[in-house]
């Protein structure tokens, strides 16, 4: 940690001394997440969604192994097998929908934090890496939860995997034989389930260690906070112990609540009941959607109608992956110094733009392909692509911020301290004015 | 413009102390209590993950199997599966009935009379799990010209354990003789083992 | 490297726009045709059932009416291989009951003569699953006209609405509107299929199954109409497909009260450990009206300028 004046570890007995002379794993969780991280103390509560993220891939993780003793990956057992769990293993039920709903509530926990990411401008210096692993751990997250999906092998699993598959055979020339050797065949079976499972149980593991990585590149720096500015000294911040694990302890209390009342009483609400016929090659669904967390990209995906230079499906192939792939040049698209939404008035104007941009291009996504639809989803798309690449340099080179605070507990006591400086002028604590202030 | 004054004004608490050792005990209670629920509530919530390995229902349901006896002769025996697990149904001759009924206890290894292993009765019939009990090999005898080693009963291959007409252990490494399991006759010719 | 990202997406945009005047222009040149299904499908008529709401049980007397709904009039053609005729002892037969219904189901489990080991079938017992009608899909549309009446055992979670639907469907059977006929006569109901609003292509396969009253004589007495067997069939192919409602239903109450009662505790320690930390936040920076008043007039008093 950067900050001077973290408590540093002390052991307090001496078990603990024993272990920490061998292995310094209790100093580290101090200094990580103890007594000894310093965290700025105006933190909101859109500051509790990275630690819900934690909580739902640990969720995911021990369900999805119990339920991993149970489920056959062949193509005539895998649906039988997961009705076995539902109707004759103990409990069984319980743990198949609890993964089933603890995949949407860990996306609807991963987009609130990534949006706390967009407004608050946590992917600035000196926070790029963690921006980027986070994007690491997004992608992770997607194809680990399209291969979970596809293991049920009912209707949509099915053609939820040939046409994601299908992407590929887009690209010209590799295209087909790619989508060939990802599948094991011309179109999902035996091999595509074996090894989509074998896949779906690596993978969490693979976004567990990329969230240390996420952890350790945060801890360098140390929280963002609400206001954007950096943490001068003592007086900004808290211990995270006992001040955030209290307030993450209450808050996760809270979205647990929300998480068995669906998991108990609407189990089936955000999935698809095409998903309980056992899937048919030879008879389509009448519309194909994927689980709702995919939704934006779908309706990007069929936003593309014509073929202008390269065939429409290519387009939207390309668009898709391109609109999270443009989130990692972010930190380079958005260079204004100031980091919070807060103080960036016309920055703001255009996030909440975003915010229900996406809503809308999820609710497209989701509904049957109609003219107005297709017509929606491409003015969204539209507006996405222009957000990002063209409306965000712009913004960020012309806007006039407000003033920002001198620090953090200066906002926080409530402009009794210091006044706000411009951009780039700090007053010297207890000392002269350096400059002019704003007035 | 900041003051000295305004420095003294921000109470910078890592831990707040409380009014004295009593209102930090009052603290401290909320504090504990909420944690410990928290870990109820998380040991709660690992009970389903450790229950739903035991047996589930169907298995459970399979737990007892009816074997027709109606073709089997006297000194033939059939192998069934229950559980899983091989069973020997044999019908035993007056002959072999004999022969254990005039093994002294003593000799015996495992003591057990034949009268033991079998229902009232129904001396002739003995049911025992196919399934040696030294290291879980199924041992010969049961079928038409298998060895029936040197007791005449069953005859483990794997590291010579032999047992008699009762298949009851007499030499080899097995310790014990060959389980009996809970069976009762349904009827005149149907068994109902498990 | 902003300008070739930036001209990225200008190229997604102009493609975008490209695709929206086009779709634009086809739609009013080439207006998208109005279907019969559009215009004559209806959803699903209401249903309410013991099993419904957060509260939801189910009710053992309708579900056994529906049982033998099933049993004489569905089990045919449709097959309900997911459940087990042990768990009937869960809708309230007991364990003697249930091996009768087993022994005596008119389709026998799959399996081999013991002495020959021929292909050959064998009575039910408790521990087997209901066995399908046909050994087959084959076998299955060679005696339906090509059609495959799917399995019962999810029908309720597979459908949109399923208990409605089901309800709806067997109680939806009509003679084709006349108006239909004028309008779309493409969309007339063709020879073996039948005429039912509630199918989302509006023609079904499948006979109207349950015709008149009293087809079935149920065991408890009540008055069997269309009406009633088509409701007790849906309940029982809702407890089919997910028998655990009930169990789910409870155990949930219980959970959902120790959370709330766990949040509120935690919340409370959470005010606890906070009491004496400052941390409200004025988001919008302290070029607050009233503090630079309060500034500019702290200045003056110490004559300070500037």
């Amino acid at each position: 940690m950067s900050f001077s004046w973290a408590k540093p570890y002390e052991p307090k007995n001496s078990f603990t001394r024993w272990i920490d002379d061998r292995l310094p794993l209790p100093r580290l969780v101090y200094g990580a997440i103890g007594g000894g991280y310093p965290v700025p103390r105006n933190l909101n509560y859109f500051w509790n969604f990275g630690v819900l993220a934690g909580l739902f891939l640990t969720i995911q993780i021990i369900t999805g192994i119990v339920l991993a003793m149970w489920y056959f990956s062949s193509v005539d057992g895998a649906f039988n097998s997961v009705e076995h769990i539902m109707r004759d293993v103990n409990a069984g039920w319980l743990i198949r929908y609890a993964h089933m709903n603890g995949a949407s509530f860990f996306f609807i926990v991963t987009y609130i934090h990534i949006f706390r990411g967009l407004y608050y401008g946590s992917y600035k210096a000196p926070r790029e890496l963690v921006w980027m692993l986070g994007l690491v751990i997004y992608l992770l997250m997607m194809a680990t939860a399209f291969m979970g999906y596809v293991l049920p092998w009912g209707q949509m699993s099915y053609w939820g995997a040939q046409v994601i598959t299908g992407f590929f055979s887009a690209f010209p020339l590799i295209g087909e034989p790619m989508r060939v050797w990802l599948l094991g065949g011309y179109a999902p079976d035996q091999a595509a389930l074996t090894r989509f499972f074998s896949l779906h149980y690596l993978l969490p593991f693979v976004i567990a260690a990329v969230t240390i990585l996420h952890i350790w590149a945060l801890h360098i720096p140390g929280s963002n906070n609400p206001t954007g500015v950096d943490v001068k000294d003592e007086r900004d911040t808290l211990p995270f112990h006992p001040f955030y694990t209290a307030k993450d302890g209450w808050f996760a209390g809270l979205v647990l609540l929300v998480y068995a009342l669906v998991t108990f009483f609407a189990p089936n609400y955000l999935g698809h009941p095409d998903n309980y016929i056992p899937a048919n090659p030879l008879a389509t669904p009448a519309h194909i959607v994927p689980e709702w967390y995919f939704w934006p990209f779908y309706a990007i995906l069929r936003a593309f109608t014509v073929d202008f230079i390269l065939p429409a499906k290519l387009w939207g192939v390309l668009a898709m992956f391109f609109s999270i792939l443009l989130l990692f040049f972010l930190p380079w698209l958005d260079k204004s110094p100031v980091r919070s939404g807060s103080y960036r008035p016309v920055f703001k104007r255009f996030f909440w733009l975003l915010v229900a941009d996406v809503i809308l291009l999820g609710w497209a996504g989701g509904s049957e392909a109609t003219p107005i639809v297709v017509a929606v989803s491409q003015i969204a798309s539209a507006y996405y692509f222009l957000h990002f690449l063209v409306i965000l340099p712009i913004v960020s080179a012309l806007e006039k911020p407000l003033p920002l605070p001198n620090s953090i507990s200066a906002s926080v006591l409530h402009g009794e301290a210091e006044e706000a400086a411009p951009i780039g002028q700090t007053k010297r604590r207890g000392g002269s004015v350096a400059t002019a202030t704003a007035e | 413009m900041a003051t000295k004054a305004q420095s003294a004004e921000v109470t910078e608490t890592t831990r707040p102390e409380g009014d004295g050792p009593d209102g930090y005990r009052r603290r401290d209670f909320l504090n504990v209590a909420a944690v410990s629920f928290a870990g109820v509530g998380a040991v709660a919530a690992l009970a389903p993950m450790l229950v739903q390995m035991g047996p589930p229902a169907d298995v459970l349901a399979l737990a007892s199997t009816e074997v027709d006896i109606s073709k089997i002769q006297p000194g033939q025996g059939i192998k069934v599966s229950w559980r899983k697990q091989p069973v020997f149904v044999r019908n035993l001759t007056p002959k072999e009935i004999a022969e254990a009924n005039a093994v002294p206890m003593s000799d015996l290894r495992d003591p057990q009379s034949l009268a033991e292993r079998t229902k009232p009765g129904k001396q002739n019939w003995l049911i025992t799990l196919g399934v040696c009990t030294h290291l879980g090999c199924v041992p010969l005898g049961i079928g038409e010209g298998e060895n029936r080693g040197p007791y005449g009963g069953y005859f483990c291959p794997c590291h010579g354990s032999a047992y008699d007409t009762a298949a009851r252990i007499r030499t080899g490494p097995a310790p014990l003789n060959l389980t009996v399991p809970e069976y009762e006759f349904t009827g005149p010719n149907t068994v109902q083992i498990g | 490297m902003r300008f070739i990202l930036g001209f990225i997406g200008a190229v997604f945009a102009l493609v975008l726009t490209i695709s929206l005047i086009n779709g634009v222009a086809t739609y009013f040149s080439t207006p998208p045709e109005h279907t019969a299904t559009e215009e004559f499908y209806k959803h699903p008529k209401h249903l309410a059932l013991a099993s419904d709401g957060p509260f939801g049980k189910f009710d053992n007397q309708q579900l056994q009416r529906g049982f033998q709904v099933y049993s004489e009039v569905c089990a045919a053609c449709h097959g309900l291989n997911l459940v087990s005729f042990r768990d009937l002892e869960h809708i309230g037969y007991n364990e003697a009951e249930v091996k009768k219904i087993a022994a005596d189901w008119k389709t026998q489990v799959p399996s081999i003569n013991p002495d020959t080991g021929e292909a050959a079938g064998r009575k039910a017992l408790p521990s087997d699953r209901f066995p399908s009608p046909f050994p087959n899909e084959t076998a299955a549309r060679a005696a339906n006209n090509n059609a495959l009446p799917p399995d019962l055992s999810l029908i309720t979670k597979a459908r949109h609405d399923g208990a409605a639907y089901t309800y709806s469907l067997l109680t939806g059977y009509q003679k084709q509107p006349a108006e239909l006929v004028k309008k779309f006569p493409d969309a007339k109901t063709p020879q073996g299929l039948h005429y039912n609003p509630y199918f989302p292509n509006l023609n079904i396969a499948m006979p109207p199954p349950i015709t008149s009253d009293g087809q079935v004589t149920y065991e408890d007495g009540t008055k069997a109409t269309v009406d009633q067997m088509s409701k007790d069939v849906s309940a029982f192919l809702v407890w089919a497909a997910e028998p655990k409602l009930a169990a789910r239903h409870a155990s949930g109450l219980s959970v959902a009260i120790f959370l709330l009662f766990a949040t509120i505790l935690g919340y409370l320690a959470y005010q606890n450990v906070w009491a004496e930390a400052k941390r409200k936040v004025r988001v919008t920076g302290a070029l607050d009206p009233e503090n630079q008043a309060k500034t500019s007039r702290a200045k003056a008093k110490q004559g300070i300028t500037g």
